[in-house]
């Protein structure tokens, strides 16, 4: 068959050939049972929480921190127990990141009290005079936007109370990303 | 002898103007944030910080520079391949006009913080969908043109075009489906580990059809009309072609090895990176087979310098990409600046390269011209090699350092660099290196363009399509 000379018959099998490989190591996994994490022990982000994340991947902090502990011992020796799948199972997109310019957050939550990340992130090289992570003083300066909250957490289908959304009024843009920073590392009941 | 009114040139000078304007923004951001890494008071806040300006880097060379280039090339391959005239040459402005717009608002949304983190997927739903409709008023001109062709055999740089435009399609689609919260915020419709190996799916897949197939039907045109010698193995090519598309697909979670996604998908991934080399040494050795007889070109035919470097930074490339799959050398030096050193080989070893060549071949051709300079061509050749080599080499050294510290365990089971910061500071000295070849890598594209430049302002003056 000169499918060289049938330019149609040819970009069917081309497809065909790319979607071979992608519905066997890509899609059949979104509905295998090995992918799909115990969710029943996963706790919900609250808004103040889900906010922070969001001003993280806004910041691109990503580019430049992983959330994602390996199971080698080397690495659980500094960054504490392997990440599983409950840890990122109900993030909207994951945050696993592929790149160690700062180190490995997936546990930060447990590593520092509030207030270290309120004077790190306000200047790094106070602490760390090496440091190359920019300052983000400026984030306490902006008061939080809360414009979305709500929707976000009814796209994402989290639970919440009112009491939660009063409990934003008051939070500047720092507030919200050490709340999901003291979050990481305490996403599961146990 | 073909003249303006047989063959439509316009758009295919408009992208590539426009490609090498964003190549030059894409480049600049990038030594700007290789000097953030170094110098943190560079990082004005909020817009120019490093986490906001890398993504500005990765797209602007993607999505600026390569795809702008490949849709000249392209306009052009399909048309001389199919001894034809463009499908849809107003379509093809109205292309032009709309990419540019594009940018322009992908540029400002992501300094912005507009972002939806993923690499390389980072646009906000609705440029997200314009990119869609960009892709489809351009495939809609390749295959038209490809179908009205006049010369019945396609020749093997059209399959590697018709590959790149649905396996493009494809991957970019299904890795941006996400819902809106507002018009400049959505989330994934992916959650966890499943929106990591589809990210991944896409990551490694748009090098398979930005970074491999794109070029590739670039490098299987210029060699024999640079050399002037016959492909050396035209089955070769077929079986490379499959093959390559075939496997490509299954290897993206070499990207999450040792990450919670379930074992099985990381080991086949890894299977299949292995296997790989086999399909990209395909064109590897056809490239070395056409100039079997032919080296003495390496010397005396700019072209060729450009065509043969570029497809030897892909074999090397496609050897160094597998080997980092396995498990072993993974765990040294995934997340470390190894990954940089080996992205930059391809980038700007393999691609820029052969997209050189390309326009080095296609622009004096569509003036109706000759190459301002080959003396200027030759020093941009040495310029981005040795650019390039200093770019790689110091992130390799760099990354095996940064694993090897990361990785120092005492006999009782102690780090040794215990606190991060002893592992960071080292990084300084390779880091201003990088930015060193960055630079030089820099101002051989400067050359570049102002060669091209030079070709077109002296063109002779042609009769309007």
């Amino acid at each position: 068959m000169n499918v060289d000379k049938r330019p149609v018959v040819f970009i069917v099998l081309a497809m065909s050939t790319i979607l071979i490989g992608t519905v066997l190591t890509t899609f059949l996994p979104l509905f295998m049972g090995t992918a799909k994490a115990n969710l029943e022990k996963v706790m919900p982000y609250k808004p103040l929480e889900l906010e922070g994340r969001d001003i993280y991947i806004r910041e691109g902090c990503n580019n430049c921190h992983t959330q994602t502990v390996r199971p080698l011992p080397f690495e659980t020796a500094r960054y504490g127990p392997p990440s599983r799948l409950e840890d990122s199972a109900i993030d909207r997109p994951h945050l696993w990141g592929s790149k160690r310019t700062g180190p490995d957050l997936a546990h930060v939550g447990r590593k520092y009290p509030a207030a270290w990340h309120y004077l790190h992130l306000k200047n790094p090289q106070s602490m760390y005079p090496q440091s190359n992570m920019p300052a983000y003083a400026w984030l306490a300066d902006r008061k939080l936007d809360t414009t979305y909250s709500e929707r976000k957490m009814n796209v994402l289908g989290y639970p919440y109370t009112a009491e939660d959304l009063r409990d934003l009024s008051d939070k500047n843009e720092m507030d919200a990303l050490v709340s999901y920073l003291m979050r990481l590392g305490k996403e599961t009941k146990d | 002898m073909t003249t303006d009114n047989q063959y439509e040139y316009r758009a295919i000078k408009g992208f590539a103007i426009s490609s090498l304007f964003w190549a030059i923004v894409g480049l600049l951001v990038g030594i700007l944030i290789s000097l953030e890494l170094v110098y943190p008071s560079f990082n004005i806040t909020p817009w120019l910080t490093y986490g906001r300006l890398r993504p500005i880097h990765t797209n602007a060379l993607i999505y600026g520079f390569t795809v702008p280039a490949a849709f000249s090339l392209f306009f052009f391959l399909v048309q001389r391949l199919g001894r034809t005239r463009l499908a849809f040459p107003r379509l093809a402005q109205a292309t032009l006009y709309f990419f540019n717009i594009i940018i322009v608002l992908a540029a400002l949304s992501l300094f912005a913080g507009m972002t939806q983190s993923k690499e390389y997927s980072e646009l906000e739903w609705p440029l997200d969908i314009a990119v869609v409709i960009l892709w489809v008023m351009f495939s809609i001109n390749i295959i038209g043109t490809i179908i009205k062709r006049k010369e019945e055999q396609m020749y093997v740089s059209l399959w590697f075009i018709l590959a790149t435009v649905v396996g493009v399609a494809i991957v970019y689609i299904g890795n941006n489906i996400a819902v809106p919260v507002s018009w400049f915020k959505s989330y994934s419709i992916y959650a966890g580990a499943n929106d990591a190996n589809v990210q991944w799916w896409f990551g490694h897949n748009a090098v398979a059809f930005v970074f491999t197939t794109l070029p590739l039907a670039v490098f299987y045109y210029i060699l024999p009309k640079a050399t002037n010698a016959p492909l050396f193995s035209h089955r070769l090519s077929i079986i490379g072609f499959w093959s390559l598309i075939f496997a490509y697909l299954w290897t993206g979670a070499h990207h999450l090895i040792y990450t919670p996604l379930p074992d099985w998908i990381q080991t086949v991934a890894i299977a299949f990176s292995i296997f790989l080399i086999a399909p990209s040494w395909a064109s590897v050795i056809n490239g070395y087979g056409t100039m079997n007889g032919q080296w003495e070109q390496m010397r005396s035919n700019y072209l060729v310098k450009f065509i043969i470097l570029g497809i030897t930074f892909y074999g090397m490339q496609t050897i160094q990409g597998p080997s980092q799959a396995v498990r072993t050398f993974s765990a040294l030096i995934h997340y470390t600046d190894w990954v940089p050193g080996h992205v930059h080989m391809g980038t700007m070893g393999w691609v820029t390269m052969t997209l050189s060549a390309g326009f080095y071949y296609m622009i004096p051709v569509i003036y109706n011209t000759k190459i301002y300079s080959i003396k200027l061509a030759n020093l941009h050749f040495w310029l981005v090699l040795i650019g390039q080599l200093i770019y790689s080499i110091t992130m390799w050294i760099n990354g095996i350092r940064q694993g090897a510290m990361w990785q120092a365990m005492d006999k009782d089971g102690s780090l040794v660099y215990s606190n991060f910061i002893q592992t960071l500071t080292p990084n300084y000295p390779f880091w201003n290196m990088r930015t060193a070849g960055g630079v030089i890598f820099f101002a051989g594209f400067l050359l570049f363009v102002y060669n091209i430049y030079k070709t077109i302002q002296t063109a002779p003056a042609v009769q309007k399509a």
